[in-house]
């Protein structure tokens, strides 16, 4: 027997978190690109805040509302310039009630 | 502010920033320590087990007003399959003691105790300012940082990178590398809320006694991973992680993740009911020895996470973390009283101290696990733990086949599965990864 995959939705998860949001002053950025490569493409199920996702063009977008500032996706695909990261503004960001 | 030049700046207010700037502010340095968080902690992202040893060297008399969970008396260590688990359970009323080992701890709660210490220790502790450069003179050397809340530039002799495992601007100076996927985990945790009183019936706890679960298996996918479900007073910890880089192959989704560990059935009964208040992330790094960093130059030095100083074997980090910021604080302080200049040279000294240290030491014994855990990831978090599972159902299962033929049938799954030659080179591996 094996487990069920819960039909999770990451958005749910999220809403218990604090965040202070800065408007229009995204911290990370994806670079123009045709089509994907393979780390980029994987962090549409890997960032664990589900922050990437793929348009209808079949290109990688990033809405960093819910970002919990982990560092992977820097990790994975800053050295190769398909993204640019960077911490929030002082204070903004994910606040963590427990941690 | 601009025309005041510091001893120290310190970079960040988790385990390894509140170690150094206590340690310096306490003896009389000027200390600035800067912290991106609203507030100390809330960057940061622990299970958490806190060692008291590495802190009573920084603060003796912690207890006395520390927000701690529960003192642990009962270690799990589980090895799953999909419907069950090999277990090997440690309890000790010898953990009932005055001063106890080990504690759970809530991150956000410590990390604000500890940075009250600081700021009464006389640290000027300035939260809500991001750093976003170090400041070098013509020759390279650190002269202090630029933030994003204030204009000019801060001068100090000397900044101490505690910036955690991401490590930005350390990075970005070049003075090391920005961390592999294959040198470190991402985890997920989850807070979930009961009454103390039910925490206390299923783990069989009382008055503040805690229990930790560690737990590998085919939970991680034939990942390399760990699972963890640790007992605060009122909420249990609970996550997984594991390396990016094998995040990266095989497209899993961490929350996926924790969600199976959450509804396994030897781990859903021991949460059930209970309220999720925070759903966190967090890197841990996972190169060990070989991946430490140089450690100082001129004008910084490193400490914590961002100087890969954890150790993933054991599930240690926060004391590594304390005791490499204690020491950074204490070579500083040593160098300042000679009257030396912060140079390279002189701030070798950290180093010999880490070296002298369990830091290094425990570090060093474990150097070759991170790679055989990793290159061999399928057979110790999948393979095995389902062999051991069977082995173990085999051995309950009271039916009409004679032991010997049970214990046969075992011998022949391990060899079917591994090979001989297989099983035994990956425990003379382990063995000397241990060693
Ligand atoms: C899920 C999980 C479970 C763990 N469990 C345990 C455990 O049970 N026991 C244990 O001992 N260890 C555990 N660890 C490891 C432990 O959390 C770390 O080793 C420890 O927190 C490292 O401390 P640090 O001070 O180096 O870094 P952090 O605690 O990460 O602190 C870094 C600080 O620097 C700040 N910062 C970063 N960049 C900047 C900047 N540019 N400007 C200003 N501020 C900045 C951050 O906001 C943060 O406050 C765990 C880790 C994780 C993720
Ligand atoms: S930092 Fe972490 S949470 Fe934020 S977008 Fe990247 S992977 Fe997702």
């Amino acid at each position: 027997m094996t487990i069920a995959v819960t039909n999770l939705r990451v958005e749910e998860k999220l809403y218990q978190n604090r965040y202070v949001v800065d408007s229009g002053r995204p911290h990370i950025k994806v670079r123009p690109h045709q089509s994907p490569s393979a780390k980029l493409y994987a962090l549409t199920s890997v960032c664990p805040a589900k922050c990437y996702e793929l348009n209808d063009n079949g290109q990688v977008e990033i809405t960093a509302d819910g970002c919990m500032e982990c560092g992977t996706c820097r990790v994975l695909c800053e050295a190769s310039g398909e993204i640019e990261w960077n911490y929030p503004r002082g204070g903004f960001g994910v606040l963590f009630k427990f941690g | 502010m601009t025309e005041e030049k510091f001893d120290a700046i310190v970079i960040g207010a988790g385990m390894a920033g509140n170690a150094a700037a206590y340690t310096m502010a306490s003896r009389g340095l000027k200390v600035l320590q800067l912290e991106r968080g609203e507030y100390p902690g809330s960057k940061n992202v622990q299970g958490a087990i806190m060692y008291s040893n590495m802190l009573e060297k920084i603060i003796p008399d912690f207890r006395d007003d520390a927000p701690l969970e529960r003192h642990l008396v009962e270690q799990r260590f589980w090895m799953m399959d999909d419907t069950s688990h090999v277990g090997m359970q440690y309890r000790s009323d010898d953990f009932n003691e005055s001063r106890p080992n080990r504690y759970t701890v809530i991150r956000a709660q410590f990390d604000k105790w500890f940075s009250r210490k600081v700021r009464e220790a006389g640290a000027t502790v300035l939260c809500e300012t991001t750093v976003t450069e170090l400041a070098r003179d013509a020759d390279g050397n650190v002269i202090g940082v630029h933030t994003d809340r204030i204009g000019d530039v801060i001068l100090a002799d000397v900044v101490v990178l505690a910036e955690g495992v991401n490590g930005l601007l350390g990075t970005r100076a070049g003075l090391r590398e920005t961390p592999k996927p294959e040198t470190v985990a991402l985890a997920v945790k989850e807070m979930h809320f009961l009454p103390e009183e039910v925490i206390d019936q299923r783990f069989g706890l009382k008055a503040n006694e805690g229990c930790v679960i560690e737990a590998a298996g085919t939970i991680s996918r034939s990942m390399a991973g760990l699972a963890f479900l640790y007992t605060n007073k009122e909420s249990i910890s609970i996550g997984i992680g594991c390396l990016v880089s094998d995040f990266a192959a095989t497209m899993e989704s961490p929350y996926d993740l924790l969600e199976n560990f959450k509804n396994h059935p030897s781990v859903r009964p021991l949460i059930a009911d209970s309220e999720v208040k925070e759903y966190a992330a967090h890197l841990i790094p996972e190169g060990g020895y070989k991946a430490i960093p140089q450690l100082f130059g001129n004008g910084w030095v490193v400490a914590g996470d961002a100087a890969q100083l954890n150790n993933a074997v054991h599930r240690e980090g926060s004391n590594l973390a304390m005791t490499s910021g204690r020491l950074a604080g204490e070579a500083i302080l040593q160098v300042k009283k000679r009257g030396d200049p912060m140079v390279k040279e002189n701030l070798a000294l950290y180093k010999s101290k880490l070296d002298k240290s369990f830091v290094i030491k425990d570090l060093r014994k474990y150097k070759d696990m991170p790679a055989l855990l990793h290159t061999n990831s399928r057979n110790f978090f999948t393979t095995y733990p389902q062999l051991l599972s069977q082995a173990a159902q085999n051995f309950m299962r009271v039916d009409s086949t004679p032991k010997l033929d049970k214990e046969r049938a075992t011998t022949a799954a391990f060899v079917k599965e591994r090979s001989r030659w297989g099983l035994v080179s990956d425990a003379v591996r382990l063995a000397f990864a241990w060693r």
